[in-house]
């Protein structure tokens, strides 16, 4: 059978209408809640003041819709003394689900184990842009502490009532209310039996400071790690309903290309078989995965391509087609005069640089479970935009966002590679089409292909530097690959630095760390060109040129524990430095390298990192987050690259596109600088931002050759 | 030839049964279907992973007549009535493997999606090699892919467990 939409009426688009959310109270849903949740304590907290823009709140569909659109996340202590949190961030392999389950048992004194987080559900959770930007760490754990902390305010009231005492005297500890004077202690549940209390918080309760500490701070391990290293977690590709098909997609030979005709007669005659066909979109279901691949394999298609722009003129297209006037903003300032600055230099350098396309590859590919039921759409799948993902599914079939349900279970990992819903979108077309759940999961090949990659670029440089070591100019552009991290942490006094947007070949979007890891690339191999342009130490030219004390304090942390200038070096084997600030993190890395003399195999041996993004939530897994860094890093210093030619890419596969592995992996070593005085900021990307240049520093002080292109060698170094 | 391979698949009979983690399971499969299927699919035992689809990344990685394969590239056909042991036949009712028990307590897993190819992995390396260096760790498990990059932590994990593996026979 086939369903085709383009004869069938069409999926009521009346009913899609843009209305304007009511103003609400959160008094009035506070009912509502009780009645879903059960009774207890229920706490919701606000935004901070101009986050709602961008970051969680912003009412959403089906309960959370008729909920005030200000609210970031809330908690609920249940009868039981049971905590459950609701956010809308999600699990991708950060551990954030761990790190803020400590955030809440810090400020709500109660043992992490029972507390319950729910996350990126978007009918139970509230309104969130999605995991991405390292945010979860510096905005949703303060908003999850404000609410922990009222609901232990909540508590000592209930408790300074019972007891007709001063609530000044009571103390929280492990899920009790203690009267030190009198030794009494009453548990939260007793407080909460037979309650239905609720309290809307503003955003300025007090918390506890990062040297009281007790939850936070310490290295709790991953909260459900059981669950994983035993096989029992529920990863998005493995989830099953009942009367479940299995998808398949019908992918055109290259990107744009569009079908002329179609035969899919022998697919439709096989046993079980359902073929959907909606204009350009070509899809089966099928009872089993191996009768849905030997299903779409027996599709005969025509496709007309359209031309496309190969990899192998990539950098010179990416120059030829960008906007002329460079993005300024914040990031990209203008000060001074570039021209001067260079007529006041003693020595002058100008230097080209690219970075290619690369592949997120997160281990688990794309997947998506849909099931419709009485138009109403449910879709489980890996994404780290979980409202983003309904928004794209209430668009594609014209429902209300209300009508749609995304959740999302702790996936295999993203990287910034899964902000997109295409595979919920499939696989909704294709249960939608059959009238059964359809589970679809995107093979290797798809994901490498179909997916987004990260931005490709091409980066210039001119600059000035008297002999002394005090740079006088620094102009910076970068084409297409990105603005993050751009500016130059360095007291330059003429500066001109500008992002470029461009046509991109291939489509592309986000990855850990971004644009920051080209511009640091970038910035931190000329930083060393200028070194040894005046003949000074690479970090002694850095500091010279440096006044940020966090910045100047991991360049200090790990070159000490690296042995910076105090390693004699052998033949062959090279050191560099190299780091920068973003995301509110400061990281300096120091790498050692050695080069084959007659292969030019780069060996990374050693690398040290020191890490400074304020007050540690978890140290032992800060220091995981940063040595999968460092790793995810030498994929795209070394030979990370994708190849593409006239809209195919050319090695989607792991057979084709190397990866880091196992015998790849340096010595690492890790310093963190604890900032118990300052807000932590988020610390899953910028550790990786400092790995490019410092082995790219460290080739040229083995073996004297500047490499300015990432990767730096996919088939080692040819001299 | 995948029409060869279809019509060949055609004239072999299906499998009937599987010996997985000690126990009997009647099925009634393709023996053409990959292995990895078979366990997900067939019999709920999701725990070994799709990666690649090639046998590149490690992530389906079961024992079969206690050797190291990987699931998505094994026809279940081959696999017969030898012995299966995914990551589910691990543990024991009470007590985590002593690998698991090692990668919990260094906490070397991130997302986790590798995790069970890799532990499966290194039983196999342990049970050649109860006392591995640790450049015949990085050699045995070459073929597992750890995109989170925690492979540091993962070699140290498998030194670890070989330890307690140790204490647990003296």
């Amino acid at each position: 059978m086939i369903h085709d939409p383009i004869n069938a009426p069409p999926p009521e688009p009346e009913r899609y209408e843009l209305k304007s959310l009511p103003i609400h109270h959160f008094e009035l849903a506070r009912r509502e809640f009780f009645r879903i949740f059960g009774g207890g304590l229920v706490i919701a907290c606000f935004l901070e003041k101009g986050q709602a823009a961008q970051e969680s709140g912003r009412g959403g569909a089906g309960f959370n819709q008729r909920l005030p659109q200000d609210i970031a996340a809330w908690l609920h202590i249940d009868e039981d003394g049971g905590v459950t949190v609701y956010t809308g961030k999600v699990e991708v392999g950060q551990n954030s689900r761990t790190a803020l389950t400590q955030a809440v048992a810090e400020e709500l004194h109660v043992s992490s184990g029972s507390i319950r987080m729910v996350m990126g559900d978007t009918d139970l959770t509230p309104f969130d842009m999605g995991t991405f930007g390292s945010r979860t760490t510096p905005t949703m754990s303060p908003q999850l502490r404000k609410a922990a902390s009222a609901a232990r305010n909540v508590l000592i009231d209930l408790a300074a009532q019972t007891w007709g005492t001063r609530r000044e005297r009571l103390v929280a500890g492990e899920g009790e209310i203690r009267d030190p004077e009198t030794q009494r202690a009453i548990a939260y549940k007793s407080l909460l039996k037979g309650q239905k209390l609720s309290r809307a918080i503003p955003s300025d309760d007090p918390l506890s400071p990062a040297s009281h500490w007790t939850a936070m701070g310490n290295s709790l391990a991953k909260v459900d790690g059981k669950e994983f290293v035993t096989g029992k977690h529920t990863f998005p590709s493995d989830l099953k309903l009942p009367g479940m098909l299995f998808g398949k997609v019908l992918r055109p030979p290259s990107f744009g290309a569009t079908l002329v005709s179609l035969d899919t007669r022998q697919a439709e005659a096989m046993t079980g078989v359902i073929v959907v066909h909606e204009g350009d979109f070509v899809g089966i279901a099928a009872p089993s995965e191996q009768a849905a691949e030997r299903a779409i394999a027996a599709i005969q298609a025509e496709w007309k391509s359209v031309p496309q722009q190969s990899g192998k003129d990539l950098y010179e297209y990416l120059k030829k087609n960008a906007e002329s006037q460079g993005d300024h903003d914040d990031r990209t300032p203008v000060s001074g005069s570039v021209e001067s600055g260079l007529a006041a230099a003693d020595q002058r350098l100008q230097a080209t640089y690219t970075v290619a396309y690369i592949a997120h590859a997160p281990l688990e590919p794309r997947a998506a479970v849909a099931q419709w039921e009485d138009g109403k759409l449910m879709v489980w799948t890996g994404t780290q935009r979980p409202f983003g993902v309904r928004a794209e599914l209430a668009q594609a079939f014209r429902i209300p966002e209300d009508h749609v349900r995304v959740r999302m279970p702790d996936m295999g990992s993203g990287y910034g590679g899964k902000h997109s819903g295409e595979t919920a979108v499939e696989a909704a077309r294709l249960a939608r089409a059959v009238g059964r759940p359809v589970k679809l999961v995107w093979t290797r090949e798809e994901e490498f292909s179909w997916a987004y990659f990260r931005p490709a670029g091409v980066l210039e440089v001119r600059s000035g530097v008297k002999q002394d070591g005090t740079i006088t100019a620094w102009e910076f552009h970068n084409y297409n690959s990105g603005a993050a991290g751009i500016g130059t942490p360095y007291d330059i006094p003429n500066q001109r630095i500008e992002f470029h947007a461009s046509k991109s070949p291939l489509r592309q979007g986000s990855y850990r760390g971004l644009a920051a890891t080209a511009n640091h690339f970038v910035r931190e191999s000329h930083m060393d060109e200028l070194a040894h342009t005046v003949k000074m130490d690479p970090l002694e030219f850095r500091l010279k040129n440096l006044k940020d004390p966090r910045l100047r304090g991991v360049f200090e942390a790990a070159s000490t524990k690296f042995g910076w200038g105090k390693i004699r070096k052998r033949p062959a084997q090279g050191f560099g430095i190299a780091g920068g600030i973003e995301k509110g993190g400061y990281v300096a890395t120091c790498a050692e390298v050695s080069v084959d003399g007659s292969s030019g195999q780069v060996k990374i041996v050693r690398v040290v990192t020191a890490f400074d993004c304020g007050a540690v939530v978890n140290p032992d897994q800060l220091r995981n987050q940063i040595e999968g860094a460092t790793v995810m890093g030498i994929g795209g210093a070394l030979f990370e690259a994708i190849e593409f030619e006239d809209g195919r890419i050319l090695n989607g596969r792991f057979s084709r596109y190397r990866v880091p592995r196992f015998s790849d992996v340096p010595e690492i070593e890790v310093v963190l600088v604890d900032r118990k005085d300052l807000p932590s900021a988020g610390a899953g990307e910028t550790p990786l931002v400092g790995l490019a240049p410092a082995v790219g520093n460290a080739i040229f002080d083995a073996v004297g050759i500047r490499l300015r292109s990432l990767p730096m060698a996919p088939n080692g170094i040819n001299r | 030839m995948r029409g060869a391979t279809t019509l060949l698949g055609c004239f072999m009979s299906n499998v009937t049964a599987l010996h997985v983690n000690r126990a009997r399971y009647p099925i009634d499969v393709d023996p053409e279907t990959s292995l990895l299927s078979v366990l997900r699919d067939y019999l709920g035992l999701t725990g070994s992973k799709y990666g690649c689809g090639e046998g590149q990344c490690g992530a389906c990685t079961v024992l079969i007549d206690g050797l190291p394969r990987r699931s998505c590239i094994t026809k279940v056909g081959t696999a017969g009535s030898k012995p299966i042991t995914t990551i589910e036949g691990l543990q024991n009712s009470t007590q985590l493997h002593p690998l698991q028990q090692a990668f919990l307590e260094l906490d070397a897993l991130q997302c986790g999606y590798c995790t069970p190819g890799m532990i499966v992995a290194a039983t196999a390396l342990l049970k050649s090699n109860p006392d591995p260096t640790e450049q015949e760790i990085i050699r045995f498990m070459e073929g597992n892919i750890c995109r989170c990059g925690i492979y540091r932590r993962i070699i140290a994990a498998i030194q670890r467990a070989a330890k307690l593996m140790k204490e647990g026979r003296t």
